[in-house]
């Protein structure tokens, strides 16, 4: 009994359960994230969507899942097969280790540590090495090619992520997630900060290889890019890899720029709906925003695409850091730093 | 005794994955165990409290730099027999550069180097404001020439590379917004019949034009 009582094993219990408790509705929303998408781009399309397997079609992702696991995992006769089956379990692994640290509510976070919005960025910026390993493996030219035109892209978009979000710091002075979600108690980061919103959300958007950047998977040139020799579970975890980065984009955005879990208004009704509410709330307009422009923009070309990210994006965050700081050092503003 | 456990366990796999860079044949794995290495790095930074030296150690060695190794080392067509071929000739100068490294870790642990230094008190102030107080104040200037050395590799590398090139057709994004459609386009009244003699015509007026 003496080996239960421990305090180590309780905390790990408890470390573990709290992981649970976050994986396990991730996981689902990842499910129903890809229902939603299939669901929304076929309205706006003017077609209904899967809409047969349960009502209104609830059931489709479970019905994809099963499909993808009793199909053969194929392993490319050329392909290097140790990194080849590396690549999707690093994808997926990257995707859910970050949400460690997102804030849902008022101290409901796995691990409120200080440097929080670097781990994130971190993580974040680990996501290519899924892509150009995966790239490599499978030795195909696609592949190669899609998982090159990934690294490219996504190495360079980060630069100005990283920059937006130094934006973000000035103005809060701590890297700590919740202190920052905390600092916008008066004021969402999204109003002052308005371009700098919407250089992330577009930076988010190129991170993810969503359209209109999804030139890794460019189905017209490339087949499906560095995932083209994935089959079966290897090509699932890639998949809910991809959609688990587009929820932590959309919850990192709303952390930084949409006030986490905090209600719009300080007022009655709205502050007694719970926080993480809100924060689902928001990470789920985000989401549709996410589907509501790739229903609608034509994809980029290469060359435009690295234009936006170095020559246009770059410049406008790099100004905009001296313009924040320099606007909260001449009204006296700037944030006395917390511990 | 956790932390101990975690510290070994650290410490052991960045020491394996530093011999695999070594020996590894293919450079691609040398890269990746390169990267396990950082990360195992970055890992021993948090056990000691040096969070944010650890974060910065994976954004900008892992996410950047490393991923460029990564991007150079696969597209580089290496021919395995002709890389072992060099080894007898550089062991010497391998060892003698790997020897110098070890006498002077020897030599700084074991001297007088840390005599009277010792791990700062654990304070409340969070590492990265420590950084700060410091690297723009006492460190400025150190600072401000590491930043300018950057500079030049930078200046350096883009002028080595960038070259003019003839006959390249290089797209102007203003000068495409500024295109009128009465520059580009002609509406032509056509006869029936008289289409293809009445576009040849045009089309050799506005050759002449």
């Amino acid at each position: 009994m003496e080996f239960l009582t421990n305090s180590y094993v309780i905390e790990l219990a408890w470390i573990v359960a709290k992981i649970m408790v976050v994986v396990g509705p991730l996981l689902i929303a990842v499910a129903y994230l890809t229902l939603a998408e299939r669901r929304v781009i076929g309205f706006m399309q003017l077609r209904k969507g899967p809409n047969v397997v349960g009502p209104f079609g609830l059931f489709q992702p479970f019905a994809d899942a099963l499909k993808l696991m009793v199909k053969e995992t194929i392993l490319p006769a050329g392909a290097n097969k140790v990194v080849f089956m590396l690549a999707p379990m690093l994808t997926f692994i990257l995707a859910l280790v970050a949400w460690a640290v997102i804030p849902f509510g008022e101290g409901l976070v796995i691990a409120d540590i200080n440097v929080g919005i670097l781990y994130l960025f971190a993580i974040s910026s680990l996501g290519v090495y899924g892509v150009i390993m995966a790239g490599w493996a499978s030795n195909s030219k696609y592949a190669f090619l899609g998982a090159l035109r990934s690294a490219a892209q996504m190495v360079s978009y980060e630069v100005s992520m990283g920059l937006v979000i130094i934006n973000v710091l000035v103005c809060v002075g701590s890297l700590n997630l919740t202190a920052i979600v905390e600092a916008q108690r008066g004021m969402w980061f999204a109003l002052p900060l308005l371009p700098m919103f919407l250089v992330f959300f577009i930076s988010t958007l190129a991170e993810t290889n969503r359209a209109p950047f999804d030139l890794p998977e460019g189905e017209s040139e490339l087949v499906a890019g560095y995932f083209v020799e994935y089959s079966s579970m290897s090509f699932a975890l890639f998949f809910l890899g991809e959609y688990a980065n587009m929820i932590l984009m959309s919850g990192m955005t709303t952390v930084l720029f949409l006030g986490g879990w905090l209600p719009p208004f300080d007022i009655w009704p709205l502050n007694v709906v719970p926080g993480p509410i809100w924060f689902i709330l928001k990470v789920m307009l985000l989401l549709f925003v996410f589907l509501w422009v790739r229903a609608t923009t034509p994809r980029y070309r290469y060359d435009q695409l690295m234009r936006l990210g170095w020559k246009v994006f770059l410049p406008f965050s790099l100004i905009y850091v001296v313009l924040t700081s320099g606007f909260l050092l001449w009204t006296g503003n700037l944030p006395t730093v917390a511990g | 005794m956790i932390e101990a456990l975690f510290f070994y366990m650290f410490a052991g796999v960045m020491l394996a994955a530093g011999t695999m860079v070594v020996i590894s044949r293919n450079p691609v794995y040398s890269v990746l165990f390169l990267i396990l290495a950082f990360f195992n790095a970055a890992g021993l930074f948090v056990l000691i409290g040096a969070e944010f030296i650890a974060m910065l150690l994976v954004v900008v060695y892992v996410g950047a730099v490393a991923v460029l190794f990564l991007f150079v080392v696969m597209m580089l067509d290496i021919n395995f027999a002709e890389m072992r071929a060099g080894f007898q000739k550089y062991l010497p100068l391998g060892l003698a550069v790997g020897g110098i490294l070890v006498f002077e870790l020897v030599a700084a642990v074991y001297g007088d180097a840390f005599d009277g230094v010792t791990l700062p008190a654990a304070t409340d102030i969070s590492n990265t404001r420590a950084l700060g107080n410091v690297l723009y104040t006492k460190y400025i200037y150190l600072f401000q020439v590491a930043g300018l050395i950057l500079l030049v590799a930078m200046i350096g590398a883009i002028s080595l590379t960038m070259r003019r090139r003839v006959g390249v057709r290089r797209q102007v994004i203003a000068e495409q917004n500024m295109r009128r459609r009465d520059e580009t386009v002609e509406v032509v009244d056509v006869p029936v019949g008289a289409a293809a003699r009445t576009i040849s015509t045009v089309v050799a007026s506005k050759r002449e034009g």
